[in-house]
């Protein structure tokens, strides 16, 4: 098995592989780190967020194809359709629920997200059934690239792509502009923050809704790689969830090592030891707690007594 | 006989120096006073002793042995207990509940922890405890909902259930309105004077030191300025100039605030 | 031996359970023993949470002691109940001494999220493992007794009571550990651990034992579960979700009394069998909600309403 590891090509399907789930665990994690490091909450509905973003693609991708709209479109669509449900689900469940919460203490509040959770889950079946959504036409649309016998396709590579675009644009976004700034501020310290006039509501409306919106992009840009069914939401939120830890909650280029490390260890394993994928994944994410249990990058802690 | 040594103690947190090269010698049956403006490193000894802190450099001797590298549960259970700047008690609990579990606390092995809470013993040595804090009328209020002064009681009957060699109360009075301050004091004092215990106590009100102190410590910016009676002490220049200096213009205001009540 | 009043009432309570077991509809004596043993479980949910910790995880422990269960019946040809549910139980009991050490440094969402995450790994393990059935899982062996092989109605009438004599044992013994010093030590630390070190004690030995406690139990749950339903599987004993629905037990119930999660227990077994069987896409809403609902308005639990209404009758 090991000897493998010495053959270029298997180097490269590992890097490659590696490097596309580390951008899709990145793409998906980073939204519920932002919402954490900003609201102190652990947002479990950031699985819901996923799910209707990739049966929102699906469904809109299927409509655009149908109708023959251009086919390099879909993609606009794709990023469409992960603002559609931030922008929709976001302040309903920020606005309408969570905001009466706020100061209660974490895990109760993680127990209200789990909660409503479940309750979105099912509305999911109730708008889309129990039916398999395709929406395979944009994977196809880049075609593929040859390295030896490898082949890898183009939207996978693209996923790189995209994650580098998301984390960029949060970078900028949180150290370049005033706005990102004070979202830093509220991260490092709230009370601070809102002594000095920063509208902490208003920051956290808008961090969830960005937040909300990643996880949809997370999803509608799966949906074109998967069949979209139901449950897909579930697993999401272990994983995010690992990566994030990993790297340290509310950590932006946390989230990108977290991501990093998870997804290089899982693509060794998927090629070298299938059997172990789904438990390295943990086991990196419980390593790294055991010698740092506060994740990689992290916030110092004030003096109690 | 010596019960306490710091040597040399060192402790600095980034460029703060919170101790200085502390030494002190502490006999039984001492009743000291520590007297220092904020952030002169009061509490800071206090928390080293106790185990909370742990020192750069420097030595804790009790008893002769070398306490330095333990942890706050192994201090307490060599017979060295402390009271807080905060309360640091149990909110959710009622006043009498509080004492129990500390009493609980002080048996020694696992097995005798398995039975109940609430024996007779138990409660009548927690009645005993509320009598002489005179804690008796709030003993079944939650704790949480509690004044800052009845706390602190709390927080003190806490500390002494296991019979401490050694108390040190960290501010005892702070937080208590000006003219409840004696009577606390004096509860305290009477209440440790029927257990024979060593006492030190962290205060700012200097007629409090004037009138309970024995001796007196006078930190500044991490060191002993001066060490001795009150009377020397509280007219040493350097203690006049960096600690009731600054005690009198926070009495001066204190003062000012109070005309409003 | 003196029993106190909740301990007396739990006795008479599960007695007449048993009774009834004989008259009542098998379907009902088998939706009493899940119910039961999901109480196990929640009997340390219970002491964690007053600890001020939620475990996501308990699933981990719960498939361990159905796994147990069903290996030892299939390998090594062991049919006795009460041994194999006392092996289920040591396994996970084991396991959480392990995982405890490290687990207790953490509190709050670390606590909860790691839980899951080790809950997940054998999850995913299970999943993996061809030999024990992947997804499929695998049937587990009838039950024995000593000796005794009962079948059908009797079969079913015999694991019920040795559901309700093992939670019986199990709630007499965390309600005496729930009134020792130790037990004080759950809200106390939830309280204060800064004070209770300064008493003395270390938060975190209380801390893992408890978690020793919590994953006993849940063994012991995930074994008679295995036996009750006579199959095992990963989705159906280690995936996150079964660990969330004995914290959405743990609220249900409240925790003021082990009596408590008997009530939320058979509560949500009713409710979850109705729902499945009328409509099963909507189980997670209801359970959602009611979720919800329970933590908005009555945070602490259906005993808290039973104690309610106690105390205007004695008033």
């Amino acid at each position: 098995m090991f000897e493998t590891l010495t053959d270029p090509l298997t180097l490269m399907a590992i890097l490659v592989d590696g490097l596309v789930y580390a951008s899709w665990l990145f793409v998906v994690a980073v939204g519920l780190t932002l919402i954490f490091g900003v609201m102190q909450i652990l947002n479990v509905t950031h699985g819901s967020m996923y799910a209707f973003g990739a049966y929102t693609a699906a469904t809109m991708v299927g409509w655009w194809f149908d109708n023959d709209l251009p086919e390099f479109g879909s993609f606009a669509v794709l990023v469409f359709a992960a603002l559609v449900v931030g922008l929709v689900l976001g302040p309903i469940i920020e606005r309408g629920l969570l905001r009466y919460m706020y100061g209660k203490d974490e895990v109760i509040i993680v127990l209200v997200t789990y909660a409503t959770f479940l309750i979105l889950e099912d509305v999911l079946l109730l708008i889309w059934g129990t039916d398999m959504y395709d929406a395979f036409q944009p994977y196809g649309l880049l075609g593929t690239t040859d390295f030896g016998d490898l082949t890898f396709s183009n939207y996978d590579l693209s996923l790189i792509g995209l994650a580098l675009v998301v984390g960029g644009a949060l970078w900028w976004g949180l150290n370049g502009t005033k706005r990102g700034k004070l979202l830093l501020a509220v991260i490092h310290d709230r009370e601070m923050a809102q002594s000095f006039g920063v509208n902490v509501n208003l920051v956290f409306m808008v961090t969830f809704i960005l937040g909300a919106i990643l996880g949809a992009l997370g999803g509608a840009f799966t949906a074109p790689q998967i069949s979209v069914a139901p449950g897909i939401g579930v697993e999401v939120i272990v994983l995010a969830f690992a990566v994030v830890a990993t790297g340290g909650m509310g950590s932006v280029p946390g989230a990108a090592i977290g991501a990093l490390a998870v997804g290089l260890v899982r693509a060794t394993a998927v090629h070298l030891l299938p059997q172990v994928e789904l438990f390295v994944i943990y086991a990196v994410m419980a390593l790294v707690l055991a010698f740092r249990p506060q994740g990689l990058f992290s916030r110092a802690e004030a003096r109690k007594i | 006989m010596t019960l306490l040594r710091a040597i040399q103690l060192k402790k600095s947190f980034g460029s703060v120096m919170a101790a200085d090269n502390v030494s002190v010698d502490i006999t039984e049956n001492e009743v000291i006073g520590i007297i220092g403006a904020n952030g002169a490193g009061k509490t800071s000894f206090v928390n080293m002793i106790t185990g909370y802190l742990k020192p750069d450099s420097g030595q804790i001797l009790y008893e002769g042995r070398d306490i330095t590298a333990l942890v706050s549960r192994d201090i307490t259970r060599l017979g060295i207990c402390r009271s807080f700047q905060v309360p640091q008690v149990f909110s959710s609990a009622t006043v009498f509940e509080n004492l129990l579990i500390a009493l609980g606390a002080t048996q020694p092995s696992l097995g005798a922890m398995l039975r109940p809470l609430h024996q007779e013993e138990r409660i009548r040595e927690a009645e005993v405890l509320l009598e002489r804090y005179s804690l008796t009328d709030y003993r079944g209020q939650e704790s949480s909902l509690l004044p800052q002064g009845i706390r602190k009681l709390m927080d003190i009957a806490m500390a002494v259930v296991s019979h401490p060699r050694l108390l040190l109360l960290d501010e005892p009075t702070s937080g208590v309105s000006a003219d409840e301050k004696f009577g606390i004091m004096d509860t305290i004092m009477t209440a440790l004077k029927v257990t024979k215990v060593t006492t030190l106590f962290v205060e700012h009100d200097m007629e409090i030191i004037g009138r309970y102190a024995e001796r007196v410590l006078a930190f500044y910016d991490g060191g002993i300025i001066a060490d001795g009676p009150p009377g020397e002490v509280l007219e040493n220049d350097q203690v006049r100039q960096y600690v009731i200096g600054e005690e009198l213009h926070r009495a001066a205001t204190d003062d000012q605030g109070a005309g409003h009540a | 031996m003196k029993f106190d009043k909740t301990e007396k009432g739990l006795a008479v309570a599960l007695a007449i359970a048993a009774l009834l077991s004989f008259v009542v509809p098998e379907w009902a004596v088998f939706l009493g023993t899940l119910a039961v043993s999901k109480c196990l479980v929640v009997f340390g949910c219970l002491v964690l949470w007053r600890t001020g910790l939620v475990s996501f995880g308990q699933a981990l422990y719960f498939a361990l002691g159905g796994y147990t269960v069903g290996m030892a019946g299939k390998y090594l040809g062991w049919t006795d109940a009460v041994l194999l549910t006392v092996l289920g139980t040591i396994v996970a009991g084991v396991m959480a001494a392990i995982i405890s050490m490290l687990l207790a440094r953490y509190r709050e969402i670390f606590f909860a999220m790691f839980s899951m995450a080790l809950s997940m790994i054998l999850y995913g393990v299970l999943v993996k493992t061809e030999v024990l059935g992947s997804t499929d899982g695998f049937n587990v062996v009838v039950p024995t007794f000593f000796g005794y092989a009962p079948e059908g109605t009797e079969l079913l009438i015999s694991m019920f009571m040795l559901t309700l004599l093992v939670t019986l044992i199990a709630a007499v013994f965390v309600h005496r550990y729930l009134s020792s010093t130790l037990g004080h030590l759950t809200t106390a630390i939830k309280d204060n651990e800064i004070r209770v070190e300064y008493l003395g004690l270390s938060v975190f030995k209380a801390i893992q034992f408890k978690v020793i406690l919590a994953g006993a139990l849940a063994g012991t749950g995930g074994a008679i579960t295995a036996f009750s339903v006579g199959h095992v599987d990963p989705d159906a004993m280690a995936y996150w979700t079964v660990s969330g629905e004995f914290v959405f037990i743990t609220i249900l119930s409240g925790t003021g009394s082990v009596a408590a999660p008997f009530l939320g227990a058979l509560l949500f077994q009713v409710v979850r069998t109705y729902a499945f069987q009328y409509s099963p896409q909507t189980w997670q809403l209801v359970l959602g909600a009611v979720l919800l609902f329970l933590i908005m308005f009555i945070p602490d639990g259906l005993w808290s309403l039973v104690r309610r209404i106690r105390n205007k009758e004695v008033a």
